[in-house]
């Protein structure tokens, strides 16, 4: 069937089946790959999207569910966002496989979000590299908060 | 400014925080078809049949009878067939590989296969297939035990752990002009290599091997991905055309490798003072189906099995078997976790049996210069042992704590442990490992095989040659992995990627900085063209080893390491909460802080995993619950503060004063928390230490 459906920004069309993965609609329709498969069944969040702002897996979404939404993935963030230098910066991306799940996740947060929020913003979304920590460190100096003095690498 | 010592920007570029870094299943190919594995469905037995019950127009179909010229996976030993001829050994064993473009057709067609099983066995203990003995002998335990004041017995046992890497398995093999190319999520490219000239023989010699962005190894990528990358091949090779095989997170679980699973006996000789007078030590590691990479782990485990303790009198026994799960493989400590759990706890339990305080136990016979470890290898100022475990005491305020504690629900545990960095004993020295420098018009490019799988290989080299060539940071490059361009610079394990490979560079780099005589890399290469430097580690000439003996110096040096994990139990509900750990660990000197603290935090979450969370459920050989939804690791809400204090005490053979680190921080959590869950009632001798557990578990007085 066709889809219509706001993808980063620009209104897209497309023909998929209805219950087709939204994850493998925007990885094999929409050439969008930075959207990771870690686990398919909505327990890792690499494949973690916004869909009208909130926070979604795409491997268990199936695409008509996002007919007349607004979906944003990685790549609608471009390439120059402060929380993607920070993630670098802070080494809150190690492999990088989770990085852009987490950093959609982390992009739902609230204006001021106490340490936490964050950790509660994060909780479905699975890092094996880091012990968040640094994950952390990176989302809260985007918010120009402090972190507690032990977080804050020497 | 000095590159060394201080937090870069990392050579990965942004790409991997704005989706551009391309992992395997990220790659196409024209042409390309999807590659999918048949695999047994009993732990045991051998096949009768194999039917296809479908028109298989279309399919690429290959078996056994395609293996070109040997049907071995080349480890250690040439066991584990890359498909399954009659014998089933395990479950999820590769028997016939498919492939067709359409993804959703090629899972959707049956394959039957028919078996005469056999009588598979699980239990480690109960198999009489020993492939892999080790001993390792000094002075004469047996008479220090008889004569000893107090003996101390205790069994300790750990379970399979499963490395979870987020991206699972998958590589892409090409048919390209003359041979072939492997695009894939692998760690050691070169062993790849080695295992498909044995696959292929003489037939096909153009292979390389590209690593693509890897999302996460931990030693699980070591191994595997030499079996996935034959099959991938294969198919290629008889359809022509480019073929892809990724697992989802099931198949991934269900059919690759995991830490073994150990059973560690000790028996220990103490005097009444608090001095450890004999150490026998029995290391049971269950190996799997297959031998892999089991021998080489069970000589990690038992060198590390006595822990960084002095003692004149030591017999580590060690054995790894066969059974019928899966093989088990390299995981980031490679052995030790499993035995340095068990003389850890098992140290808590000496002291409780003296009345004694187990800092002041360890503070009394841990390793310190001059001392000589269980292979007999005296230790140089290059140890740390007491240094970290008094910085970790003071800055936990450890002995105010447990005090403080006392019939609360809250504790404090400490694990006082170390790891040897490269390759045990003449490992080095037979790996000849090699790295090259290249010049380049504006600069230089490191060629090496050793792989970023997250843990921050590029930037690392990279400022190791800037500092060493005294060129700006920006002018190195490095290349990607391509087997067929790099040098082999050995294995991407063994926590030996800084301080041997990043010695290599260095010494690349003296060389080049001699060699362009004053000029600068681009006003050398304008004038007299290109430059290339290669160079082989020698391990430090001081090293001695006698295999067949198990005598020695094990390891050119050791990281040192002390957790403090404070736990708090939930009454109710036998949960147990970490609260904060704080991990002091010496690795000689980091090179990028950032990184190296990254490497102690997520290793030390990985350890909290393995001490609470981390449960393999094995039926009929397999395991049960191979998904994230039931086999849980550490999330957000799970992994505590983790306190790092890095300390520096250069080594004068690495890199700029560096050791290995990958590895140390894996070690310590689950001993501590485990000490910290003794204080609080509960005589736990395994993990994880699950809420099941501990409500079955005995008590303490």
């Amino acid at each position: 069937m066709t889809l219509r459906f706001v993808l980063n920004g620009a209104k897209t069309e497309l023909d998929a089946h209805p219950m087709a993965r939204l994850l493998d609609v925007l990885r094999e329709e929409c050439a969008l790959t930075g959207s990771k498969e870690g686990c398919g069944e909505g327990e890792c969040g690499a494949c973690t999207v916004l869909v009208n702002g909130e926070p979604v897996c795409s491997c268990i979404i199936p695409v008509a569910h996002v007919e007349g939404a607004a979906v944003l993935t990685i790549e609608g963030l471009g390439g120059d966002h402060p929380l993607q230098h920070h993630f670098m910066n802070e080494v809150g991306a190690q492999c990088g496989i989770c990085t852009p799940g987490m950093i959609m996740a982390a992009m739902a947060l609230g204006p001021a979000p106490t340490l936490e929020d964050v950790k509660t913003a994060l909780a479905g979304n699975l890092c094996r590299c880091t012990g968040y920590a640094a994950i952390y460190r990176a989302v809260m100096k985007w918010r120009g908060l402090e972190a507690p003095p032990s977080m804050v690498a020497e | 400014m000095s590159a060394v010592g201080n937090s870069v920007a990392r050579k990965d570029g942004i790409g991997k925080a704005t989706g551009a870094a391309r992992y395997a299943d990220d790659i196409t190919f024209p042409g390309m078809l999807h590659g999918r594995t048949i695999r047994s469905t009993i732990p045991c037995g051998r096949i009768r049949s194999v039917r296809l019950d479908f028109d298989t127009t279309g399919f690429t179909v290959v078996d056994h009878r395609d293996v070109p010229a040997r049907n071995a996976v080349d480890l250690i030993a040439q066991d584990q067939p890359f498909l399954v001829e009659q014998e089933i050994r395990h479950m999820a064993e590769p028997i016939l590989l498919l492939a067709h473009e359409n993804r959703e057709r090629l899972y959707a067609v049956p394959v039957e296969v028919e078996y005469d099983e056999g009588e598979p066995l699980f239990d480690p203990e109960k198999s009489q297939q020993v492939f892999k003995t080790i001993d390792i002998v000094k002075g004469d335990t047996s008479s220090a035990l008889a004569d000893a004041e107090l003996v101390v017995e205790g069994t300790y046992r750990t379970g399979h752990q499963e490395h979870v890497y987020i991206e699972p398995n998958g590589v892409i093999a090409v048919p390209e002009d003359g041979g072939i190319a492997i695009y894939g999520s692998v760690q050691c490219p070169f062993y790849v290599i080695k295992a498909l000239r044995c696959l292929l023989g003489d037939a096909h010699p153009n292979v390389r091997v590209i690593q693509t962005e890897t999302g996460g190894g931990f030693g699980g990528k070591e191994e595997y991905p030499s079996m996935i990358a034959g099959h991938a091949v294969m198919l290629a090779l008889k359809s022509g055309r480019p073929v892809k095989i990724i697992y989802d997170r099931a198949e991934d679980m269900v059919a690759t490798t995991k830490r073994h699973p150990a059973i560690v006996r000790h028996r220990t000789g103490v005097t009444r003072a608090g001095r450890i007078v004999a150490m026998d030590v029995d290391v049971l590691m269950d190996g799997g189906a297959y031998v892999t990479l089991s021998p080489t782990v069970l000589s990690r485990g038992c060198i590390h099995a006595a822990g960084p303790y002095r003692c004149d009198n030591v017999h580590i026994h060690g054995r790894t078997v066969f059974t019928n799960t899966p093989p088990n493989g390299a995981f980031r400590g490679f052995g030790a976790p499993q035995t340095e759990f068990a003389v850890e706890v098992h140290i808590d339990r000496i002291a409780e049996a003296l009345g004694m305080d187990a800092v002041e136990l360890r503070r009394r016979n841990a390793l310190r210069p001059g001392d000589t470890t269980a292979t007999g290898q005296t230790l140089r100022d290059d140890c740390s042992a007491l240094m970290v475990l008094e910085e970790a005491v003071r800055r936990t305020d450890f002995d105010r704590k447990r005090e403080e504690y006392k019939g609360s629900n809250r504790s404090v545990g400490l694990s006082l442990f170390y790891h040897g960095a490269g390759f045990t004993g003449a490992g080095e020295r037979n790996l000849k490992s090699k790295a090259r420098l290249e010049l380049t018009a504006g600069g230089v490019r490191i060629a090496v095989g050793s792989t970023e799988i997250g843990q921050g290989t590029r930037t690392m080299h990279a400022q190791i040659v800037t500092d060493a060539l005294g060129i700006p940071y920006e002018d190195v490059e490095v290349a990607q992995p391509d087997t067929s361009r790099v040098a082999d610079s050995g294995p991407t394990v063994a926590s030996r990627t800084c301080m041997v490979v990043g010695k290599i560079l260095e010494e690349c780099a003296h060389e080049m900085r001699d060699r362009l005589g004053g000029l600068s890399p681009a006003e050398y290469h304008s004038r007299h063209g290109p430059l290339t430097v290669e160079r082989m580690y020698e391990p430090p000439d001081w090293i001695e080893w006698d295999d067949a003996l198990y005598r020695g110096d094990a390891y050119a040096t050791y990281g040192w390491g002390c957790d403090v994990a404070e736990v708090e139990l939930d009454p109710d509900t036998f949960e147990v909460r970490p609260i904060r750990l704080t991990a002091v660990q010496e690795f000689g000197r980091p090179i990028h802080p950032a990184l190296a603290r990254g490497q102690i935090e997520g290793g030390t979450a990985q350890g909290l995993g393995y001490a609470l969370l981390e449960r393999v459920v094995m039926h009929n050989g397999a395991m049960a619950n191979g998904q994230l939804t039931n086999y849980t690791i550490p999330t957000t809400l799970d992994t505590p503060e983790i306190d790092v204090v890095m300390m520096e005490n250069p080594y004068p053979g690495g890199p700029f004063g560096a050791k290995g680190l990958g590895e140390l921080p894996m070690d310590g959590p689950a001993p501590a928390v485990v000490n910290a869950l003794r204080q609080l009632g509960f005589d736990v001798r395994e993990i994880p230490a699950t809420p099941e557990l501990l409500s079955a578990g005995s008590r303490l007085g």
